[in-house]
């Protein structure tokens, strides 16, 4: 069995039809015990473009994305990737039943993922991370899979940290080798989960420089974010959840424009002193 | 003290030596084994891995040893009294070892996981290429100490008959009438011994920091 699976056509931003969303999210509800963390989430990822992910904290943007990615699993409800169906499949009765475990491998690696902690392997250089898979997984031969990574190394500007290990880089450079990671396995659609919150101020753009060049050449990305000023510049797309619920999905005009939703009027509040105001 | 009778005790230290690192090794194995059972969902492997582990850092090594040593020949089995010292250190090191590594495994962040999750290793690929590596640098530490506690242990298996290094210290310092000098020089070489160690260990570690060991 091949995890490879074909690229599918990039679309459009515009007008993008039901089956060609990149990520579609229907129902998706999730429960830790007693408390609803989302309550009922259907959100449709378009292809070839930039969506943003907002909304204040603890309103469940981290989960919705470990759920799109299976890492978590949903209470209710399902997950497609360009029109495969990840972790459960839709059963004719209206239920769920759970896939196997091939199926959500070969489904997942499709999806590139970037944590906020970047979850580098630290015993493997940071070539030894983007070739891991390709090697292990993929079944490249070694030769092949170094010439690879590094070409993915050069695209986030570190060809020359590639015998480094994560202990002996700044956080900006790993949150860089680990996008490179994920870009190695050429996925389809790309998740973001806070990529620079957990970097120093003056390590953020080099991080999000090389997510503007990801947007810019018309891959699907996914973005959970707490820096506006990116939503607002690059994304195309901007969802807005708040308590479990998707408020707002919309253009950037759209959502930030006015009138504004009062919740997302008061959570841009937040940022005012901070700033980020004339950007949106 | 004449070059003989320092030649029999560096013979004895060597004899220390080769019996803590082979109890060590086979510890070690041992050691994965419980902690592999221990972390088993099955209770049928865990329940036996926790008794295992309670029994042998419960009961001091010098019963252990001596249990080990009159349990064999009364059932039929008969070995060398060195053979016996080996299994009683071994199991011993074992139960710390099987804990210290599953800390260690317990210890690899969920998030390593995670990763490999997404990049489509299987479980056993994770285990192989992530979670055994990892595991065994955040181990390393414990097992150098682990080491260090068992060489100077390994004075408790004159009592089952073994001359390892404090026995020959206490046979020539009874024989010579001079026990200060040859408990003096049995420590020496009890020190040297442990700083190799401790040394090596510590080089070890710095090569696992950055992840090339
Ligand atoms: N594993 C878990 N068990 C229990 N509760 C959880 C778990 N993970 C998240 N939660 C809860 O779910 C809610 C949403 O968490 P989530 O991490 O998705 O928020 P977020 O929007 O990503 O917040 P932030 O901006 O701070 O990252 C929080 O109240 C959190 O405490
Ligand atoms: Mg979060």
């Amino acid at each position: 069995m091949s995890d490879t699976a074909p690229l599918a056509p990039r679309a459009s931003t515009a007008e993008t039809p039901e089956a060609d969303a990149a990520v579609l999210v229907r129902g998706v509800t999730k429960r830790f015990g007693d408390t609803e963390v989302l309550a009922g989430i259907d959100l449709k990822v378009p292809t070839g473009a930039t969506t943003c992910l907002i909304g204040p904290s603890g309103s469940g943007k981290s989960t919705l994305l470990r759920c799109i990615a299976f890492l978590e699993e949903a209470t209710t409800g399902t997950i497609e990737i360009h029109g495969d169906p990840l972790g459960f499949a839709e059963a004719p009765d209206g239920g769920r039943t759970r896939l196997s475990p091939q199926s959500i491998r070969a489904v997942r690696s499709r999806i590139g993922m970037v944590f906020q902690q970047f979850n580098l392997w630290p015993h493997m250089t940071a070539l030894g991370n983007v070739c891991e898979a390709l090697v292990t997984v993929r079944r490249m031969r070694r030769s092949e899979a170094e010439e690879h990574g590094m070409a993915q190394l050069s695209r986030v500007g570190l060809a020359n940290r590639a015998k480094h290990y994560p202990s002996e880089l700044s956080g900006g450079q790993q949150q860089r080798v680990a996008i490179a990671r994920a870009l190695a396995l050429d996925p389809e659609v790309m998740l973001f989960d806070e990529p620079t919150a957990s970097l120093d101020p003056e390590l953020t753009g080099e991080v999000l420089n090389v997510m503007r060049d990801l947007a810019g050449s018309g891959m699907t990305l996914l973005v959970v974010t707490h820096e506006i000023g990116f939503a607002a510049t690059v994304g195309q797309r901007i969802a807005f959840l708040d308590h479990g619920r998707l408020l707002l999905d919309g253009t950037p005009r759209e959502v930030f424009g006015e009138p504004r939703h009062p919740r997302l009027a008061q959570f841009l509040e937040t940022y005012l002193d901070r700033g980020a105001a004339a950007l949106v | 003290m004449s070059l003989r009778l320092f030649e029999l005790m560096l013979w004895a230290a060597g004899y220390t030596v080769v019996i803590s690192a082979i109890s060590i090794v086979i510890g070690l194995g041992i050691g994965l084994l419980v902690c592999a059972a221990k972390l088993s969902p099955n209770r049928l492997l865990s329940l036996p891995a926790t008794l295992f582990i309670s029994f042998f850092r419960g009961v001091p090594l010098l019963v252990q040893l001596l249990l080990i040593y009159n349990l064999l020949p009364a059932v039929g089995i008969s070995v060398p009294s060195v053979v016996a010292a080996v299994v009683g250190l071994s199991l011993c090191t074992a139960a710390y070892q099987a804990e210290n590594l599953r800390g260690g495994f317990n210890s690899v962040p969920k998030g390593l996981l995670e990763a490999a999750d997404m990049v489509g290793l299987t479980p056993w690929q994770q285990l192989k290429r992530i979670r055994a590596p990892i595991a065994f640098r955040l181990t390393l530490p414990a097992l150098v100490n682990e080491a260090i506690l068992i060489l100077k242990a390994s004075s408790l298996i004159s009592v089952v008959g073994v001359i390892e290094l404090t026995r020959m210290a206490q046979n020539l310092a009874a024989s010579t009438y001079k026990p200060l000098l040859f408990y003096s020089v049995a420590g020496a070489l009890y020190l040297v011994i442990c700083w190799t160690v401790a040394g090596g260990g510590a080089l070890a570690e710095r090569m696992a920091r950055v992840g090339r060991a």
